[in-house]
């Protein structure tokens, strides 16, 4: 069925405003762009890890979802899903339900790449039915901008702060939707908010529709954590795309496929030229950390390319 | 009716589970309780149970399986040990704080370190502020007999809190006793269907789990918790007499074990109650007043009840198997010390820290104990209140 | 069944849910996050092309879409944050400091 905007759009909302994430935070845009992808009649099961998204959503007594929700601890999101997934499973055999669920499980970087990676890696190899979305904001933000294994090299965070000995963060961001591939688990996607969201639409829905476990990691700018003045959320996401910072693909059944080619690849400076946690690359002196930033996402980007073939 | 049979604690509790037939369980095994699950996987491969069996890659996620599985509506259970019960310990309190009925079968063992695998109640007593409920068996029968009553006291709606079916590791889980298993209509009838008010899976209304909770509610919310363990003592007395009614072994807090004109007692936990019940008896034919009192129910603790089985005695002796590292006394000490402060009479109280990382706990240690007890009735003095039984040196 | 509605900083616990539980969709929206603002969007209806890209972007669900068709914002929930100003082709959304 072809993508279109406008009945999206329609569908009732299944995250409310009234959430108290920060104004033009990147975690509000990507669940309300998942749960769309829901078809209207089926019901969701939200988990949630603990971080920003979960103690803005859910403050008591104010759920921002329309479906039902749960939220255990940081480190867990996944097998909580898994537990709930289990449930449904064996209530449904025993004919105690009869509604369709489908199962959504959101975290942070924090609780997705560092804390809950054992937890998330458990639940994909068991094959529970369940999509886990990382919204990628790159640190742990709701605890103040830490460095996390997805903050990418050269960041100031509030752990690696820039100083006379130091350029930021050493080491670079962990490509955590390849060691999901690598669970060669039915669907793995990358994504981030685009024009009209087709993109992130499409693999949300395929993400949810497929049997079997499913990673989607969608990049979710902060703007207080980048540095950035949260208008520009379209712009620096269109740039972590054509960079290549952030390349858009899928990966299907162990085939990888690229869903976006940028028209021209753009120079990684003008990605990071845009956030203040990077302004530090371009005082005099500091030429090398742009260069050696560019060489590395070039690296990953053929490598992407190569197995895109 | 009841059958007469030969098993392990381990299968008492894994037949249990059976006989339950439990909705979900999280599977990861450690000493000595990795048999539970093991059996348990048996009765999933041969059709017994229509279980949904989750092989997690920890017990952090067994507990989080069983999290999200009880809140969405499912009959959860899970089995551990030590280090397990250590590693789900932040989850202990997301469970009994959002009021799901989870049931662990705890095998107890010490923790760590250095690593040992026999058993003490290091790793229950470490869990006992974690808002479950707990219950001691101290052998094979009381085992099944506590599994089968957890999940009427859990999941009772006045209650609503996650219940630890605790069993001494090795000691009762590998040991095969006599045992008298009841039918599985009997089992069935008397655990019943869980039917929760509301859950994630429900029809008619979505439900949240978990919320932020700001200082305003935060308060409310633990005295709630609070509430439910105390309306927990009546259930589990309820519980514990149909259990009685219907199979003859009444179960209440605690067993009183010839403590009537007792002058000392031992109040002690687990499979060692049954070397103070000989050495009681022996004492007895010796002429001398002595008596036990075996605490089944930890959480909630029955202080109330403790200070009244206690009243008559002139001196006690807690027994704590595990450390709490106050350097003045293990948690079962505090407890029943605090128990007694209420009474106009109390007796002389000692504690006596043994059995840790499985050291043997002997009849004549225990009649050691009585001789000190003996000793601080005639002098009236207490001398050193807390003591360690069975170390060398 | 307690409704979130009737749940306040002053109710006393046996008034709030047993484990802090909400038996409600969405009741976040009682919150009025129209508070924190301090910058506003505009909608100009006359050169809004309906085109909506704008709805998509809102962190805060605050452009209501019915029937294909974009509302004017939700002032209730909007927080100013401004992407949707700078996503419009046509620029029909203006944005400012917020006369209160």
């Amino acid at each position: 069925m072809a993508y279109n905007l406008k009945e999206q759009l329609s569908k009732k909302e299944r995250f409310v405003g009234g959430h108290r994430l920060c104004a033009g935070c990147g975690a509000g845009i990507t669940v309300r762009a998942v749960l769309r992808a829901l078809d209207e009649n089926d019901k969701a099961v939200v988990t949630n890890a603990t971080g920003c998204l979960e103690v803005s959503s859910y403050m008591y007594p104010y759920t921002a979802y329309t479906d039902s929700y749960i939220h255990c601890a940081f480190e867990n999101a996944a097998a909580t899903c898994g537990g709930v997934e289990a449930a449904y499973n064996v209530l449904k055999k025993k004919g105690k339900i009869d509604d369709t669920f489908k199962f959504i499980t959101f975290g942070g970087d924090g609780g997705t790449y560092d804390i809950g990676f054992q937890s998330l890696s458990g639940a994909m190899e068991r094959g529970h039915d369940m999509v886990y979305v990382c919204y990628d904001n790159e640190a742990y933000m709701n605890t103040g901008i830490q460095r996390s294994s997805s903050t990418p090299r050269f960041a100031d965070a509030t752990t690696t702060p820039v100083g006379t000995q130091s350029y930021g963060k050493k080491q670079n961001k962990k490509d955590l939707s390849e060691i999901l591939a690598a669970h060669n688990i039915p669907y793995v996607a990358q994504t981030t908010f685009m024009s009209n969201f087709r993109d992130l639409h499409e693999k949300a829905h395929r993400a949810i529709y497929t049997e079997g476990a499913a990673f989607l990691n969608v990049l979710s700018p902060c703007p207080r954590g980048w540095r950035f003045q949260a208008q520009d959320m379209a712009e620096i996401c269109r740039l972590a795309v054509d960079t290549c910072v952030w390349p858009m693909y899928e990966v299907v059944e162990g085939e990888w496929r690229l869903t976006y080619m940028p028209k021209k690849k753009l120079p990684v400076e003008e990605f990071m030229a845009k956030q203040g946690r990077f302004k530090h690359c371009f005082k005099k002196g500091n030429e090398w950390m742009i260069e050696e930033a560019q060489q590395y996402v070039d690296e990953k980007w053929n490598k992407l390319l190569a197995k895109c073939k | 009716m009841s059958i007469r049979d030969r098993l392990s604690g381990n299968e008492a509790v894994a037949y249990a589970m059976k006989q339950i037939n439990p909705d979900v369980m999280g599977a990861f095994p450690i000493t000595p309780s990795t048999e539970i699950p093991q059996y348990f996987a048996q009765y999933v491969a041969n059709g017994e149970v229509d279980t949904e069996y989750v092989t997690v890659e920890s017990e952090h996620s067994s507990m989080s399986t069983c999290i999200g599985a009880s809140a969405a509506g499912a009959r959860a259970v899970t089995a551990t040990s030590s280090c397990g019960l250590a590693l789900m310990w932040e989850l202990l309190y997301v469970a009994s704080s959002s009021r799901l009925p989870v049931t662990l079968a705890l095998v107890c063992r010490a923790l760590t370190g250095p690593i040992n695998i026999n058993n003490d109640h290091s790793d229950a007593m470490g869990a006992r502020d974690a808002g479950w409920i707990q219950i001691f068996a101290e052998n094979n029968q009381e085992a099944y007999d506590n599994y089968i009553q957890a999940m009427p006291i859990s999941e009772n709606p006045d209650v609503r809190l996650p219940i630890m079916v605790c069993q001494d590791g090795f000691i009762t889980s590998h040991a095969v006793e006599n045992i008298e298993l009841e039918t599985d209509e009997m089992v069935k009838n008397f655990v019943g269907e869980y039917n929760p008010e509301n859950y994630l899976l429900k029809h008619e209304n979505p439900l949240a789990v978990g919320p932020y909770g700001v200082s305003p509610y935060y308060m409310e919310a633990k005295v709630a918790q609070v509430q439910a363990m105390k309306n927990a003592k009546k259930v589990i007395l309820e519980v514990g007499k149909k259990f009685g009614d219907e199979t003859g072994r009444y179960y209440g807090f605690f067993e009183s074990y010839k403590l009537e004109d007792a002058d000392s007692a031992v109040v002690i936990i687990g499979s060692s109650a049954g070397t103070a019940r000989a050495t009681v008896d022996k004492l007895r034919a010796e002429g001398r007043k002595v008596g036990m009192l075996k605490v089944r129910v930890f959480r909630p603790f029955p202080f109330e009840e403790i200070a009244e089985a206690l009243s008559g005695v002139k001196a006690v002796a807690v027994m704590d198997k595990a450390e709490s590292f106050s350097a003045a006394g293990g948690p079962l000490f505090a407890e029943t010390r605090s128990a007694l402060y209420d009474l106009e009479n109390r007796p002389k109280a000692i504690n006596y820290v043994y059995g840790l990382g499985g050291r043997d706990f002997r009849v004549e240690d225990c009649e050691y104990i009585f001789d000190q007890l003996d000793e601080i009735i005639a002098t009236g003095k207490t001398g050193e209140v807390y003591r360690h039984i069975g170390q060398r040196g | 069944m307690i409704h979130a509605k009737d749940i306040n900083e002053q109710s006393k616990w046996q008034e709030l849910t047993p484990g802090c539980e909400i038996y409600e969709p969405a009741t976040a929206s009682m919150t009025i996050t129209g508070e924190w603002r301090t910058m506003a969007p505009a909608w100009d209806p006359s050169k809004c092309k309906q085109c909506l890209l704008c709805a998509p972007f809102c962190p805060d669900s605050s452009i209501p879409v019915v029937k294909g068709k974009r509302q004017d914002f939700d002032f209730d929930h909007c927080k100013g944050c401004g992407i949707c100003y700078k996503v419009c082709p046509f620029g029909a959304i203006s944005f400012g400091k917020e006369e209160k």
